[in-house]
């Protein structure tokens, strides 16, 4: 899933400080499993938002509104009042929500709420973690079903560096060192021959750097 | 005395290593601002102390002057560089671009390396590039130069001609694919290899006993890092917070007890005893030698290690140094 931070309240208000009927819209899937961006979170921000305005003085309608997902015009038809009543939105969705609702309402402000941290998981309640830069070509074959890419600091796909240590990363002892998993996983599978397979250049082409990226299937 | 193997480039290095000779290698950091006249100072304090000099690329990602100039600059200085050149910068249309240029110089050595984290330096918000690693490096390089292929797969109008190697660093975790990680380093080109600084002798020949089980002592070649500790801080400093370097804590013990004035002279013979050491070790082919911002002590350290002078190679028949063998 998507993993988003809201971002910090002082900012979100520079954002918005000048409209007159701001809707806050909750993206009710990803961001809600984190509890950043979910419908409730989008009442909460909507709340503390009222209260900042009253503390500056300033006059603004601030309403709240949610949808499941701000990523797909489905889903957007229950939000069609309440947008339609705004002058701006502040979507509490990922940068993809974000975009997808700015596109669909091209005469209304959207601002977002977080920063988009990363794809990742529920590691445990509270905690979630990266798993996955979306690089387009799946390497988790040949590494033990542990990512290189999202979780080793330099990317190294031929690791570790000379900065590991006790299994740690060398920038941050709290980040485990993705080598150690890969080798200490090759090793529980019996796998370490494996080890010692050199991997290829990656073919950054459908990563990032191939520019935009999209998906079709021609039988949907 | 090791067997004579042939050289494949003209790297002065290869050659001395080639003809059996125990090599002597030391670094020369780029300094943090244009004056290339440091580099020249430094240059003149290890000429004719070292075999070739490595030239760092942005260590412990600090922006300094570039080690392709720096390795220009050294050249015209008289002295054979190794270029150190980090993947964490550069993509591979600029690692090899930048090859070309240096071999357009005709520098013959590189060192290939992954490079610190930017968290370490002065651009902690800067991005990574990581477009390939130092065992891709390797490959990438040695196919410049044995295939004369770009990456692309077009043909490379003059190749380079360089002695390629890497870093290998017997302490780091986990330990148990220390010896495998460098037989893929090997596999991927790497012909001499240049260790992380050695204080744990212990770890350090448990490590070369693999890499001897495996032969691979005979298929690249060794050179030992050492560094010697100018202070009994530095020695703590090592110990605790650089990733990566193993300083067993009698050793900090035995720097700590020595009186302040003393420690410098201290640092030099823990380090002498540790080059003896090192000498008697099958598969150590010389010493690569860190003396961190303290590079006019090289000499000194060469001299007393009776690895003065060093080779010439326009001399024949001269008779290499006494290596170990089993």
């Amino acid at each position: 899933m998507i993993v988003g931070q809201q971002k910090p309240l002082e900012e979100i208000w520079e954002m918005v400080k000048d409209r007159k009927r701001l809707l806050v819209l909750g993206c009710n899937t990803c961001v809600a499993i984190c509890h950043e961006g979910g419908n409730k979170e989008a009442g909460i921000i909507a709340s503390l938002l009222r209260m900042k305005a009253q503390k500056e003085g300033v006059s603004i309608k601030i309403t709240e509104g949610g949808i499941e997902r701000q990523c797909e015009e489905e889903f957007f038809a229950p939000a069609q009042t309440d947008i339609d009543e705004a002058d701006a939105v502040l979507s509490t969705a990922c940068g993809i929500g974000v975009q997808f609702i700015a596109a669909f309402w091209k005469d209304k402000p959207v601002f977002p709420a977080l920063n988009t941290t990363f794809l990742g998981g529920v590691e445990q309640i509270g905690v979630f973690s990266e798993r996955c830069q979306a690089c387009g070509s799946c390497v988790l074959g040949r590494t033990g079903g542990i990512c290189p890419i999202s979780r080793c600091a330099k990317r190294v796909l031929n690791g570790p560096c000379g900065g590991s240590v006790d299994g740690r990363c060398e920038i941050n002892k709290e980040i485990p060192c993705a080598w150690q998993l890969i080798v200490d996983r090759l090793k529980e599978l019996g796998q370490m021959d494996r080890y010692e397979e050199l991997s290829p250049l990656q073919d950054w082409s459908k990563d990032r750097a191939g520019g935009p990226r999209t998906l079709k299937r021609e039988d949907l | 005395m090791r067997e004579k193997r042939t050289p494949r480039t003209s790297s002065r290095l290869e050659k001395i290593l080639a003809e059996g000779h125990l090599a002597v290698t030391s670094e020369c950091g780029p300094p943090r601002g244009s004056d290339g006249a440091v580099l020249e100072k430094k240059g003149a304090m290890l000429k004719g102390y070292i075999d070739v000099v490595n030239v760092t690329d942005n260590q412990t990602s600090m922006t300094r002057l570039c080690s392709l100039a720096a390795s220009i600059r050294l050249k015209q200085a008289g002295l054979e560089p190794v270029l150190q050149m980090v993947t964490r910068d550069r993509n591979r249309i600029a690692l090899q671009s930048d090859i070309l240029g240096a071999a357009s110089f005709d520098i013959n050595n590189i060192l290939c390396l992954t490079g610190d984290h930017q968290s370490f330096g002065d651009c902690k918000t800067g991005q990574n590039v990581h477009d390939i690693d130092s065992m891709q490096l390797l490959q990438m390089v040695r196919q410049m130069r044995d295939e004369g292929l770009f990456i692309g797969g077009d043909a490379i109008s003059r190749p380079p001609e360089m002695f390629i190697g890497a870093a290998a660093n017997p302490f780091a975790d986990p330990f148990e694919i220390r010896v495998p990680r460098l037989a893929k380093k090997i596999a991927a080109g790497a012909e001499f290899i240049q260790t992380q600084c050695i204080y744990n002798m212990e770890k350090f020949e448990a490590w070369m006993q693999g890499v001897r089980d495996r032969g691979l002592h005979e298929e690249t070649y060794i050179l030992a890092g050492v560094t010697p500790f100018k202070t009994a801080g530095m020695a703590k400093y090592m110990r605790s917070r650089v990733p990566g370097i193993d300083v067993p804590d009698e050793l900090v013990k035995r720097m700590s007890d020595t009186p302040k004035e003393k420690q410098a002279e201290e640092g030099i013979t823990i380090c002498l005893e540790t080059i003896e050491r090192l000498k008697e070790i099958e598969g150590v082919c010389g010493f690569h030698i860190m003396a961190i911002e303290w590079e006019e002590k090289v000499p000194e350290i060469v001299q007393r290690a009776g690895l003065y002078p060093r080779p010439d190679l326009e001399a024949p028949g001269q008779e290499p140094a006494k290596v170990a063998t089993s």
